[in-house]
């Protein structure tokens, strides 16, 4: 069985960010102590059906879980630590938020266990930041970022690009400059308008325009081209790293590994038996401690996914992999061959445009394809 | 239909029993006017004046009770009210109001309404005069043998030119417009002269009770709780419970199981008496057996021979109705046959296409007609369905000397074998200010109009002109309207076939011909026709995975060309951690919205390209 990747939420953020769609919450104190309670006891009652299995992977996200009291990262990696068996490489990485006070406490994180540190500048324009309604400014980012590579042996941070008004030389120049920090992963996520943000009212009232889908695939193309000047490969439709400095949890979830998902709103896909289940937790914080107090674990949601869905589940997070789809591995996962799982005609298709390719046993999306992941996942797939 | 409206269905209204209202206190009338001109606001009024509705249960137009009426601010189908009105005299009348739609599309519920009636209230528009279907429905109403009260509406309007529009109904109509009342549909001013006017000015229908029953079937209709309720005029003889009862074209036979009126509610009697108009249901289940027209009769003593009926109408546009879902072909058969119960003015027949399947040809009184039909076939029934392009009845003339009739552009046949092709004209009678006269006969004569007469009443003119069906089906009235600024107004009739220069235009997504686009027209529109519709495809059809070509041609050659480029970029930005779950589900989603979408080689048309795509602007 493939080694484990563990996901603990951290469900709280300072303020919400007019974008996010993420289960973040504010709160005027953060319940520090019941989360924690509430975190260790989820965490020991999955690891109780889980077993000692290998541990590859532990992420902390959020949420801001560097608003986290460090004392709490390190008793989790603990406890982890002590119900699996961490593999000697294991990769634990922790999303921060790059304010001056949550810089204060990279040390401590690192001293919890911490080896990865993912940086949530999405711009170094302070105009932009603004814009995107961030509590930090340009300068506490480079600030962080010079502070978390002197601590942690990987840093990686996300920028948030296709925002309105920007164009293809101003982005190339933003890229470029946060290339020159030398970073070996970068996550590089257009904006997306998600429902029932305060983004979304605005684009409903057409105060906020995206950049339409051809400007988009340019900036697109023009963010592969800088990374790579700089040895950063698209290994992922938004992820781009120096050749094995990949992002070792977000792989097991693209490569539809198991996962287990502690904290509120938290996702997981585990093996127990014959079935693979999908597990969500309740979503709102209070909620969900409240019944993992009582029973132990605050899962809202389990079932047991069928071939045909497992089958759709990994196809899709598959082909955003620039690697692809290793064949025997689908149908071992998935219970149903690659095969029977998409269109026949389909893919003739598709390979035919160049939007798929085999490559040395694996299916994978071409950059074209990738580009086109959701215009082509419900033609493609059966 | 009242009688169907959600929360009237299928409820009756106590008290049971209706005194009866000798003859001579009937009055049964039609309002008629313009689209818009304020039939359905003075109904209201008159409900209201008559008390027939408590004042909480009033709404605006209360008549028109289906979603699409009153989403559109439009009256599609006639209805009937029986009002009780204590008149001057001190004697009690029962008016037997009907409500009339005004566009041109809906001519034959009115023609229908007015044969079930001895007198009309012409509605005009004080602001605006007379128009084009006061025309038209007046002089069907005067046909009809009506006695006709001119009204003036809207007088409570700044812009209301009394005496202006009295010389209009005078000089344009004919009428003698001194027993003229002025109202105001809005304010209610006036509307107990107009109730007067109905008793004393319009005749009470003749009948008699004691000959075989004979009753005019005027419309009818399928009510979930009900079944098929059939609105009725008595003529002569009198309608009971538990009475066997005949149609007389079918010869089926039924037993009365309700008998009643709409006031406007659902409200039983024991019986119906000549000059009554009313409702009945006889659990009918074959749909079939109820034919609008046709005379009902006593099984035991029937009628020597039928009333006069309708006229069956001619539908002027067709096109193909295709379930989205192939599955659902019976349930749209079905669905059709109820529907045609409650609009005798449309017809369907099955027919299949290369490219939709399974599917029926439709025939239309307009392009308003086949929307509203499509509309209502969508909610009343939850059919989600894909419209071909409209066509008008051609004649083709064979070269073995037969004549072919061609409504489906698919059908046309090896051009070799044509010797000449008809088209089939018509008249219109277009009023007009002056100041737009110019912008109008322009647009006659863009679409192959002949100026048959030009006449002024003051600074209105009225034009007539003879011109291809073809050519005013699809966006004429539209384009009227936009040149005109609104102030014109239209009316037509079929006027005969003549020979013309035609051509079928097919359409090509990929190469590929998709028969459900193509289509006929004059060879001299052709080409703009073609290049229209390929730019209209273009924005209609979502990019694609793959470069699509859209092309029109005649025969072999292309005369249009438009490239849809490839979609440049669709995907999801950021991952959703672990929450795969929702990814799935909206891949899921998008699944079954391809359903709704027909696939040609590798293009996806969503239905509503069909249509639209079709509507074009000159
Ligand atoms: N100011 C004013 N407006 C009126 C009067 N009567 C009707 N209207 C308005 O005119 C519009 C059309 O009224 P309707 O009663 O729906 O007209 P209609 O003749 O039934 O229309 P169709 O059934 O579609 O032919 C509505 O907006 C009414 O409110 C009136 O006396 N004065
Ligand atoms: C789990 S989130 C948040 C981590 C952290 N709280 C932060 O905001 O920096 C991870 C990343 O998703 C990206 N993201 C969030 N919402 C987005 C949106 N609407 N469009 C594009 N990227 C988004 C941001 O770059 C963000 O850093
Ligand atoms: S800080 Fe991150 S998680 Fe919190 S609201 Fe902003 S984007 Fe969302
Ligand atoms: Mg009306």
């Amino acid at each position: 069985m493939d080694p484990l990747a563990l996901y603990i939420h951290w469900p709280f953020c300072l303020a919400k960010c007019p974008y996010c769609d993420f289960n973040s919450h504010v709160r005027e104190q953060i319940p520090e102590q019941r989360s924690r309670g509430a975190l260790l006891r989820e965490l020991e009652w999955e690891a109780g059906r889980l077993g000692s299995r290998p541990l590859a992977s532990i992420f902390f996200g959020g949420g801001t879980p560097s608003l986290m009291a460090p004392e709490t990262v390190f008793r989790l990696i603990e406890a982890a630590s002590a119900y699996f068996s961490p593999l000697p490489e294991i990769e634990i990485t922790l999303e921060a938020n790059p304010t001056s006070v949550e810089r204060s406490k990279l040390a401590a994180f690192r001293e919890a266990g911490v080896n990865r540190l993912s940086l949530g500048v999405q711009s170094l324009d302070d105009r932009a930041l603004h814009f995107l309604g961030r509590l930090h400014s340009a300068a506490e980012a480079r600030a962080a970022l010079t502070a978390a590579r002197e601590i942690f042996p990987r840093v990686s941070f996300d920028l948030i690009y296709a925002r309105p008004g920007q164009d293809l030389s101003g982005w190339r120049a933003e890229l470029a400059a946060a290339l020159s920090f030398g970073p070996d992963h970068l996550s590089l996520y257009q904006l997306t308008i998600e429902p029932a943000t305060p983004f979304a009212a605005l684009s409903a009232q057409g105060k906020l325009a995206l950049p339409p889908a051809e400007t988009a695939a340019l900036l697109y193309e023009a963010t592969a081209e800088e990374a790579a000047k700089h040895g950063l490969l698209p290994y992922e439709i938004s992820n781009y790293a120096r050749p094995g400095a990949e992002c070792r949890h977000n792989l097991a979830y693209w490569r539809y590994a198991d996962y287990a998902g502690i904290g509120p709103g938290a996702h997981g896909r585990v093996t127990i038996g014959d079935s693979l289940l999908a597990t969500r937790r309740r979503r709102a914080p209070e909620a969900w401690a409240a019944r993992v107090e009582r029973s132990g674990h605050g899962t809202d949601e389990e079932e047991a996914l069928s071939p045909t869905e497992r089958a759709r589940e990994m196809l899709l997070m598959g082909l955003r992999l620039a690697e692809g789809i290793e064949l025997e591995r689908f149908r071992a996962r998935a219970g149903l061959a690659l095969s029977s799982a998409i269109d026949r005609q389909a893919l003739t298709d598709l390979l035919a445009a160049g939007y798929l390719a085999w490559r040395g046993g694996k299916l994978a999306a071409t950059e074209a394809g990738r580009l086109r992941l959701d215009a082509l996942l419900p033609r493609l797939v059966r | 239909m009242l009688a169907s409206a959600a929360d009237n269905a299928g409820k009756i209204h106590y008290p049971f029993r209706m005194t009866e209202t000798p003859i001579a206190q009937i009055r049964n009338f039609a309002i008629i006017a313009h689209i818009d001109h304020g039939k359905s606001t003075l109904a209201d009024r008159l409900i209201q004046a008559t008390g027939a509705l408590p004042e909480r249960e009033m709404t605006s137009q209360v008549l028109d009770s289906m979603d699409l009426e009153r989403e559109r601010g439009i009256t599609i189908k006639a209805q009937t009210v029986r009002l009780s009105y204590r008149a001057a005299d001190g004697l009690t009348y029962a008016l037997n109001l009907m409500d009339t739609p005004g566009h041109v599309d809906f001519a034959y519920e009115v023609s229908r309404s007015l044969a079930a009636c001895e007198g009309s209230l012409l509605v005009v528009d004080a602001s605006q005069g007379v128009e084009a279907q006061t025309l038209a429905n007046v002089y069907q109403a005067i046909e009809a043998g009506h006695e006709i009260i001119p009204v003036l509406n809207k007088i409570d309007l700044p812009a209301a030119e009394p005496e202006k529009v009295r010389r209009q109904i005078e000089e344009v109509i004919g009428l003698d417009a001194s027993g003229t009342i002025e109202i105001s549909a809005k304010t209610g001013q006036n509307i107990e002269a107009v109730l007067e006017a109905l008793v004393t000015r319009l005749p009470p229908p003749e009948g008699d009770a004691t000959r075989p029953l004979a009753a005019l079937l005027v419309d009818s209709w399928y009510d979930p709780y009900l079944g098929v309720v059939i609105l009725l005029r008595i003529k002569d003889g009198r309608l009971r419970h538990g009475q066997r009862i005949r149609m007389m074209s079918t010869g089926a036979v039924h037993t009365i199981e309700r008998i009643g009126v709409f006031t406007p509610k659902m409200q039983p009697t024991d019986d119906l008496a000549p000059g009554e108009i009313g409702f009945v249901t006889a659990a009918i289940k074959t749909v079939a057996d109820c034919r609008i027209g046709d005379t009902i009769t006593d099984d035991r003593h029937p009628a020597r021979s039928p009333l006069p009926g309708f006229k069956p109408s001619v539908p002027v546009v067709w096109c193909g109705l295709y379930p989205a879902d192939a599955d659902d072909f019976e349930k749209l058969r079905e669905s059709l046959a109820k529907l045609r119960l409650n609009d005798a003015s449309f017809h369907f027949e099955p027919e299949t296409s290369a490219a939709l399947g399974f599917g029926f040809r439709c025939g239309f009184l307009g392009l308003l007609h086949l929307e509203i039909v499509q509309e209502r076939l969508r909610r009343e029934f939850d059919l989600d369905l894909i419209a071909t392009a409209p066509s008008v009845v051609y004649r083709l003339h064979l070269g073995n000397g037969s004549v072919k009739e061609l409504h489906n552009p698919a059908d046309w046949p090896d051009p070799a074998t044509i010797e000449h092709i008809e088209e089939p004209w018509i008249k219109a009678t277009i009023l007009v200010p002056d100041d737009h006269l110019g912008a109008v006969l322009g647009l006659c004569n863009e679409r192959r109009g002949e100026q048959v007469d030009l006449t002024y009443v003051g600074n209105r003119a009225m034009a007539v002109y003879r011109l291809p069906l073809n050519e005013v089906v699809f966006d004429f009235y539209d384009r009227l309207k936009s040149v005109s600024r609104g102030y014109a107004s239209f009316d037509y009739q079929m006027d005969g076939y003549a020979p013309g220069e035609l051509v079928r235009i097919s359409i090509l997504v990929n190469g590929e011909p998709v028969d459900a686009l193509s289509f006929i027209a004059h060879r001299s529109a052709a080409e703009a026709r073609g290049r229209a519709i390929c730019a209209r495809l273009k924005d209609l059809i979502p990019r694609q995975l793959f470069k699509v070509a859209i092309q029109a041609a005649i025969g072999g050659r292309i005369i249009a060309r438009e490239t849809l480029g490839a979609l440049a970029k669709d995907v999801t930005a950021k991952c959703y951690g672990g929450d795969i779950t929702r990814k799935r589900k909206l891949l899921e989603k998008q699944k079954e919205g391809k359903k709704r979408m027909r696939q040609f080689g590798k293009v996806e048309i969503p239905q509503s390209a069909f249509l639209a795509a079709l509507k074009m602007d000159a």
